[in-house]
């Protein structure tokens, strides 16, 4: 009955899976310039940062399109106002991504005043949220994006974790200031990008249940 | 407070089952949208509301149909029920009269003579439906002359005129052009706090537009009927989503 719908839908889904992947990718490429210093790979980030917001633009439009042209109603009008709620934090996780390849240039020609454990296994979890969520939504998978939600406690308590040793840092040398204040604001944008991804997983309970939780609400 | 309450009811045409146990409250001052494929039972139920189904032969109705708690079927004589349910139909049908006569034709036969009220119902009707200011000047030119949308509001202006309390519309706007169709949604939409309206669409766009509660038929039956946001947001059945996202129908 109605072909021509659904395989713009399937589109959509197409979509928002490499938008998905790039964002994935410019996590794990910011982590890695920080880590291993490496300028490339902060560079890079940026070339993601631009093809992540042309992506943004593409689905928005596409988007707003099937409004115009489908009118859609109950779960097809869910499935496209929630793509639309997605890209916006998806983007906003491009960004905060950028941020953390910008500060990695800075330390790139620094010593780290500790071993940096904390800020991968952040930037690990948030990946895992954002793949998840994505799919959560191209699978109509309910009880995956639930998941979703609870595991931005993991990475809430990463931060703080991140945060206290970074006082002890400061409080053993008030030289490491500067650069325990460039770290902890990276493992902020790691917990601004678990927040990104735990809105999209609500999103994707809303497409599913029609019901939107407010942050931090049990369903 | 429930206007019009439909209790088992059950409508065959012969051997045909065309409406199944249909019970349903369509509420006063609202606005409730019947909805559905062709052949679904909607117009037939519409019909019924005001004994429009009594001339045809074969049909047979049981169970209850209660217009402020009094039985259409058997409590109400049906040239008053329809003084108190109007009708406007998918085809505009002016009388082949003046715009005048088309909407005092009605208080005549109801005993009005005074031509002074009269004039008052005629003005009061056609500003009612929205169309006074177009038509006021050519009073008593013929309404075939008229745009089919101003037919349609006169059909409108027809029904309001022997002041009803329940206004059923069987796809009023279907024959009618975007700016016709928007007028005469704005003014179901304006009237709605003096009657009771109920309204059969094939557009779904135009029920989410201005119904309060929705109802979906087929085969004969109601699946699903609701407030008309949450009909068309969270539909509770599946072949109520099935249908609006038109999957099927």
């Amino acid at each position: 009955m109605r072909n021509r719908f659904d395989k713009e839908l399937e589109i959509l889904n197409l979509e928002l899976i490499k938008m998905g992947g790039l964002i994935e990718e410019s996590i794990e490429t910011s982590a890695k310039a920080l880590i291993n210093k490496d300028l490339e790979m902060a560079k890079r980030v940026n070339e993601l940062e631009v093809e992540i917001d042309e992506m943004e633009k593409t689905i928005e439009n596409h988007c707003l399109k099937l409004l115009l042209q489908q009118q859609p109603v109950a779960s097809d009008l869910r499935i496209i106002s929630t793509a639309l709620k997605m890209i916006t934090d998806m983007e906003r996780i491009g960004d905060n991504a950028e941020d953390i390849a910008e500060i990695s240039k800075f330390l790139a020609n620094q010593k780290f005043i500790k071993d940096l454990v904390h800020i991968p296994q952040m930037a690990e979890a948030t990946i895992s949220m954002v793949k998840r969520s994505v799919d959560a939504f191209v699978n109509k998978d309910k009880e995956l994006a639930l998941k979703v939600c609870k595991d931005d406690d993991v990475v809430d308590n990463l931060f703080q974790i991140i945060k206290t040793e970074l006082i002890e840092k400061i409080q053993e040398d008030t030289e490491n200031g500067e650069q325990a204040i460039d770290l902890l604001m990276i493992a902020k944008y790691l917990e601004r990008i678990g927040d990104h991804a735990e809105n999209i997983a609500e999103w994707v309970i809303f497409s599913i249940t029609g019901e939107h939780r407010i942050r931090g609400e049990k369903i | 407070m429930s206007k019009i309450k439909i209790e088992d009811v059950n409508l065959y045409y012969g051997e045909f089952q065309a409406l199944k146990n249909i019970n349903m409250n369509i509420k006063e001052n609202e606005i409730t949208a019947f909805i559905g494929p062709s052949g679904c039972g909607k117009s037939t139920l519409l019909k019924s509301l005001n004994r429009m189904n009594d001339l045809i032969e074969g049909v047979k109705i049981n169970g209850r149909m209660l217009l402020d708690d009094v039985d259409i079927y058997k409590d109400i004589d049906a040239s008053v029920l329809r003084k108190r349910v109007g009708m406007v139909f998918q085809k505009p049908n002016p009388f082949p009269m003046s715009i005048y006569e088309n909407v005092a034709y009605g208080p005549k036969t109801h005993g009005i003579k005074q031509r002074s009220k009269l004039d008052d119902i005629v003005e009061q009707s056609l500003r009612a439906a929205a169309m006074w200011d177009e038509v006021k000047d050519r009073l008593k030119k013929s309404a075939l002359g008229l745009s089919g949308g101003q037919q349609q509001r006169l059909c409108i202006a027809r029904a309001f005129s022997v002041n009803p309390e329940v206004i059923l519309l069987d796809e009023p706007t279907s024959a009618l052009d975007p700016i016709s169709t928007m007028k005469i949604e704005d003014l179901l939409v304006d009237i709605k706090k003096n009657y009771t309206i109920v309204i059969v669409t094939h557009n779904m766009q135009q029920a989410t537009r201005i119904s309060d509660k929705t109802g979906f038929f087929l085969h004969g039956e109601v699946v699903e009927f609701d407030d008309t946001e949450k009909l068309f947001s969270m539909p509770e059945n599946k072949k109520t989503e099935d249908y609006i996202t038109g999957r099927f129908g």
